[in-house]
Formats: structure tokens, sequence, C-alpha cells
């Protein structure tokens, strides 16, 4: 395997990090501040994705449909969140389980009922389209560069959002102490509101992002879902740096994973049964890492000891 | 019920009715199980549309459809057989989509009697030693499509292909297919996760191996992500896949990024005959889109038992059979004849994709196989 390939492979799992960190920034604020652990997540995610594909069919500018996309998901996360996940703060995680799995198959049907069942169209622009040759003879897809721009920024912002502004003192307080920042005089409904909205804002950000790459249908957010929850589990829950760490873990775990293990099985195996062995045991890869990073730290790299 | 339908049968022989449908006078109930929620729902609403659009032209009141969402879960589709064969008292069962509901259905079905009717999933085991003389598949055999991909391979003079398909029964079954009529040598083979959408370390891994064509099975969304990504990566080696991938309901959002891709397919909207002139006609005319594959096999589907309620009463199953077996209906696909493994034997088409006005659509371009049967057959002892 040459070093080109390499180089372009670890590239793939860092777009894949970045991604899975703006999809996981907004559950693990959700389960840290509020303790609530979220399902609808991944259709947040879709909602971001359809929304940019209308807007984009409507308008022709894919920078409005990323607007609309974040629009839209917090829209609909606040929503969400005055009318269902309010009443669920107080009630253990199994009926926040039950709850918000039955928001999925509203919203999978809901976007059914409005976009019909067939997938929708939404490409890149032409100024992001196409290869670019980076310093090494790589030829890179230039979106593929913009999504790791756009997420490396996102955490900067949101490091910057919980490290320096009021509102990021809220969150932290809020994740220590509830009851004690609501003594305090904090309208803890509206942070709640906000951080609901913050994150889902971001799933529909990266539902748009990603989905103009990929296929955008009714029930596209699930598999991400299940990939951001191993993320946050693996950095922590609640904690921000350990959602972005996790999340780069998690891409290029499954990312090299994928190239690598069948690799290794072809030295002793023939072709085809290398690539199936392969395959199956990279599929596993990241739940094996969760595995042994919960043995070695049972709350998570950077999550609060107890 | 047998008894009253005999006796309504023999009245209207005696009074020498011409209808011949009436003459038998036999009621069919049908059961259509098929995926018309989540991600796979797009497949099962075309097997629906296309089969109820040829219920209705035909005028037959004597056939009756129950249809039900198998929401593309085995365990679901097996309550739903089960309670359509015990509480409905359904006498032909059809509609399921995907390989792996098949196996969990169709084999019980039809020991107890009922006759399945397969619209889709033709997988191998149904098609060898599985047969069953009250299963027909009026679709293909799994392998079909690719086979011919493989045979277009060989014409086209690819030397050294990449093939990629995801980790699945259906997924390897296409690679073994692929494999079974393409000469060249291969260049890599890739299984790729059920699901996967990002495919970027896969066409990494095309650019790196210096293949000369690429072949893929990646049905549905997989498809689409796969196709964008890699119109998006600069490689232009020519790209080949079974129709599942270019199918109407798919090829609005692939967008440009397929344009002239080359894909087989036992059906498409050009095939010269006045049935599938008609078919295609009257479905945009009734559902407002173009039909896909699926809506013309679902529409073949009704059609064949149509043929089959109009010379012989389900009532009397042996006579059925053989009414089916016969296949003496108009298919969207001109001439249409059954192998003795009640899989179809059927040229298979290679197709290009094409932009009609602000559609984009297929054209055929050639055959990559004529009257190809699958290899399964001669071990299909009935």
């Amino acid at each position: 395997m040459s070093l080109i390939l390499l180089a372009e492979q670890v590239l793939n799992g860092l777009q894949l990090g970045v991604m899975l960190f703006v999809m996981a920034a907004g559950l693990t604020l959700v389960f840290g501040v509020m303790g609530l652990i979220n399902l609808a997540h991944g259709s947040l995610f879709m909602v971001g994705a359809f929304a940019a594909a209308a807007v984009a069919a409507a308008t022709g500018s894919f920078a409005f449909a990323l607007v609309a996309a974040l629009a839209a998901a917090a829209a609909a996360g606040a929503l969400i969140e005055v009318a269902v996940i309010r009443r669920l703060y107080a009630r253990d995680h199994l009926d926040q389980v039950l709850a918000t799995f039955a928001l999925i198959l509203i919203f999978s049907e809901g976007t059914r009922w409005v976009f019909g069942s067939f997938p929708l169209f939404l490409n890149i622009p032409d100024y992001l389209s196409g290869p670019v040759s980076l310093p090494g003879g790589i030829q890179y897809p230039l979106y593929r560069l913009f999504l790791i721009a756009v997420g490396v920024l996102i955490a900067c912002g949101l490091f910057a959002l919980i490290a320096k502004t009021r509102l990021g003192i809220q969150i932290r307080a809020g994740e220590n102490d509830r009851e004690m920042i609501a003594a305090l005089g904090v309208d803890i409904t509206r942070l709640y509101t906000i951080v609901f909205a913050l994150g889902a804002g971001l799933a529909g950000l990266a539902g748009a992002l990603v989905g103009a790459i990929q296929s955008v249908q009714v029930g596209m957010g699930e598999p991400v879902l299940i990939l951001a929850f191993v993320v946050i589990v693996i950095g922590g829950i609640g904690s921000i740096k350990g959602a972005l760490v996790g999340a780069i873990l998690v891409g290029l775990t499954d990312t090299l994973g994928g190239v690598l293990l069948p690799q290794l099985f072809r030295l002793f195996m023939e072709n085809s049964t290398a690539s199936a062995a392969g395959s199956a045991l990279s599929s596993m890869l990241i739940y094996i890492l969760m595995a042994v990073v919960l043995i070695w730290r049972p709350t998570g790299l950077f999550g609060a000891r107890t | 019920m047998k008894l009253k339908s005999l006796a309504l049968g023999c009245a209207l022989a005696a009074l020498g009715t011409s209808g011949f449908a009436d003459g038998h006078g036999a009621k069919v109930k049908v059961g259509m199980i098929t995926t018309l929620s989540g991600g796979g729902a797009g497949l099962g609403l075309d097997v629906r549309d296309g089969f109820m659009l040829a219920v209705k032209q035909s005028g037959n009141e004597n056939i009756e459809v129950v249809i039900e969402d198998d929401q593309r879960k085995p365990d679901i589709a097996v309550q739903l057989a089960d309670k359509m064969i015990q509480s409905e008292k359904v006498d032909v069962l059809t509609g399921i989509i995907w390989s792996n509901l098949a196996m969990a259905v169709v084999p019980a079905a039809v020991a107890q009697g009922k006759f399945y009717l397969s619209p889709n999933a033709g997988p191998s085991a149904l098609a060898g030693k599985g047969c069953n003389a009250n299963y027909f598949n009026v679709a293909w055999q799994n392998d079909n499509l690719h086979e011919a991909a493989g045979a277009y391979a060989n014409t086209a003079g690819f030397e050294s292909s990449f093939i990629l398909a995801p980790n699945y029964p259906a997924g390897q079954d296409a690679l073994t297919g692929y494999k079974r009529q393409y000469q060249g040598a291969l260049s890599g083979e890739l299984l790729t996760k059920l699901g996967q959408t990002d495919y970027a370390s896969e066409i990494a891994q095309i650019r790196a191996s210096g293949a000369d064509s690429v072949f893929f099975f990646l049905p549905g969304g997989m498809g689409i992500s796969f196709l964008k990504q890699y119109a998006d990566s600069g490689l232009d080696i020519p790209v080949v896949g079974p129709a599942f991938s270019f199918d109407q309901g798919i090829l609005q959002a692939v967008g440009a990024a397929a344009l002239g891709v080359i894909n087989t397919s036992q059906w498409n909207k050009d095939i010269d005959n006045a049935t599938n002139a008609a078919f295609v006609e009257t479905f945009q005319a009734e559902y407002g889109r173009l039909p896909s594959l699926y809506a013309s096999q679902g529409f073949d589907t009704a059609n064949l038992l149509l043929s089959a309620m109009d010379k012989a009463s389900v009532t009397d199953a042996d006579a059925f059979r053989s009414a089916l077996k016969a296949a003496e209906f108009d298919s969207t696909r001109g001439e249409f004849k059954f192998n003795t493994n009640n899989h179809p034997i059927q040229n298979i088409y290679v197709r290009e994709v094409i932009q009609e006005g602000d559609v984009f659509t297929n054209k055929i371009v050639g055959t990559a196989l004529e009257n190809h049967a699958d290899v399964y057959a001669a071990d299909c002892k009935m």
C-alpha cells in the first residue's frame, strides 16, 4: 500500500470524524446538561438534509440551503423540546427512549408525507466540486476538504462558546448542578430550549453537509445516530472535548480499519475470503474500540470521574 | 365456498356465457406483502402501483388484493404472511422485495399449498435445490443482471475490473454473478458494509489499484452515495452495474453524476412492444411519474396471475399451476416464458443513462444476454 493512499485514507478518516463531531456535539450537550437520551437526534439530521434539498431546489443556492438546514433543524428542535422533550427531563431513561423513539417514527413518516418516498436531489455546488491536487500528488475532492474546514470551525466556535460566553458558563454550571443554577436565578427552562435547539441546528447542518455527497432519504439519520452515540460514550458524556477526540478516533478507526484489515488478511488468505473476513471484522472495529476504552476508562476519555 | 363456486361455474357454463373468466367464477384473494415505509419504500410502492394498475385495467372483479407493509423486516413479513394465510385465507401471496424476507416467508407459504409469485426477490436458494412448484419468479434470479454486466464487460473489452458490493447474501451473489461471465482479471474485490453511505475509502482504493473499469452492486441509497462521490473524485474509468442503482426512482437523486453510465436490466421503458408502450403511458397517466423496472415487474406479475385466472380456477391447484407455468400473457418484456425451475428465461439488455428534458432515464443500447436462464435450474427437481 502506497504512502499516498494511506495519506488519502487519513484525510477521509478526519473528514468522517469532524462530521461525526458536529452530529455528536449536540447529543452530548443534551445528555450532559439535561440528562436526556435523545434518539430523535438522527431525525433532526434528516430534517436538515431535506430542508437543504428543498431550498437548494427552489433557489439554486447551496449557501442558502445550509442556512435553511440549520434554521429548520433548530426550529424543529425547539418545537419538540417545548412540546414533548420538556416533559421528559424528570422521567427515567426508559421513558425518554420510548418517547424519542416515537418521535423518530413521527419524523420519518411526516417527512415521507411531505416529500414522498423517493430520495431527493442535493448536490455539491460547482465551486466546491471536483478534485484538487495536494502536495505529494494526492488528488482529493475539494468538497471533503471543505467539510474538514467547516467541522474544525464549528469545533473552535463551540469551544469558544463553552469557555468564553455567559451561555457557556450556564451550560457548564447546568451540567454540574441543575438545582443550584436554577436557585441562582438562571432561567433553566429557557437554557434547556436554547441548548436543545443549538444541538438540533448542528445536527441539521451536518445532515445538509453530508447529504450533498450522499442520499437524501427517509431514515438517513439512524445509522449516523448509532455512530454518534459510540462517539459520546468513548469521549465521555457531556464533554465537548471528548466528543471531538472520540469522533476523530472513530472516524480514523473506521476508515483505516476498513482499508488495512482486508489487506492484512490477504497476506495469509485467498482474496475473496480475505475481503469478506476483513470487512466483517472492520465493521466491528469501532465497537471493539468502545469496549476497550470503557474497560480502561468506564466514564469515557473525558467523562466526569465518579 | 368451493361447492358454491363450482355450482356457479356449472350454471354459467350451462348458460354458455362468453366471458371465460366468469366461466370459472372462482374468486382469487391475493395477499401482497411489500415494503411501503422506511428507506426501501420506493421499490415497494412501484411494485404495488404496477400490480394494481394491471388489476384495474383488467376490470376483473374476481380478484381481491390485501396489501400490507413489511417495513423491510423479516419478522414482520412472517407475521403478515401467517395472518394472511390463516385469517384472511388468501390463495396467492406476492409483493416481497428483499431476498432475506423472501427466504423467511416463501418456503413456509408454499409448504401450506399457497401460490407465491415473486415480483422482485430471486434468491439462489429458491431457484436450485429449494425450488417449489408453487413458487414462480416473474422478475429474475438474483444473479442474472450481474451476469449480464459481466457479459457486457467482455464485449466492452474490460481487462481489469474492480468489483464491489455490500457484505450480505445478495451482495456476494452479485460478485459471483459478475465473475461467472467476466473473463478478464480482477484488480480488486471489496465487500462494503450494508447501508454504508461514505465511499471515499473505496474510491481511493479503486484509484490506487489501476483498474480499467468498476463493477458495483449498491442498491438504493448506497448507489446514490457512491455515484455522487465517484463523480466528484475525478476518477474517469467506466462504471457498470445492474439496474438496481439506476432505476427511475433513484436517477433523479443522483442527477448528472449518472449520465452515460452503463447498466443492465431485463426491462426498460423503450422495449418495443404494444403492451410496454401502453404500460408506460398508462402508468404515467395514473401516478404522474415514469415507471421503474420494479413497476414493470409488479405489472407483469398481476398479468400472469390474471392470465391463469382466465384459464383455471384457483381451487383446482394443479390446473391453476399449469396455467401459471404456461405464462400466456402479454409481458412488458415481450415474449415471456418460465424455465423448469419457474424462473424466467429472458433477454437482458444493456442500458445507458440519458437525459430527456429535465428527467434522467435509461435507453437500451444493446443486448447483453439472449434468452438467458439461471445456472441453478439444473439443481431443481420438481
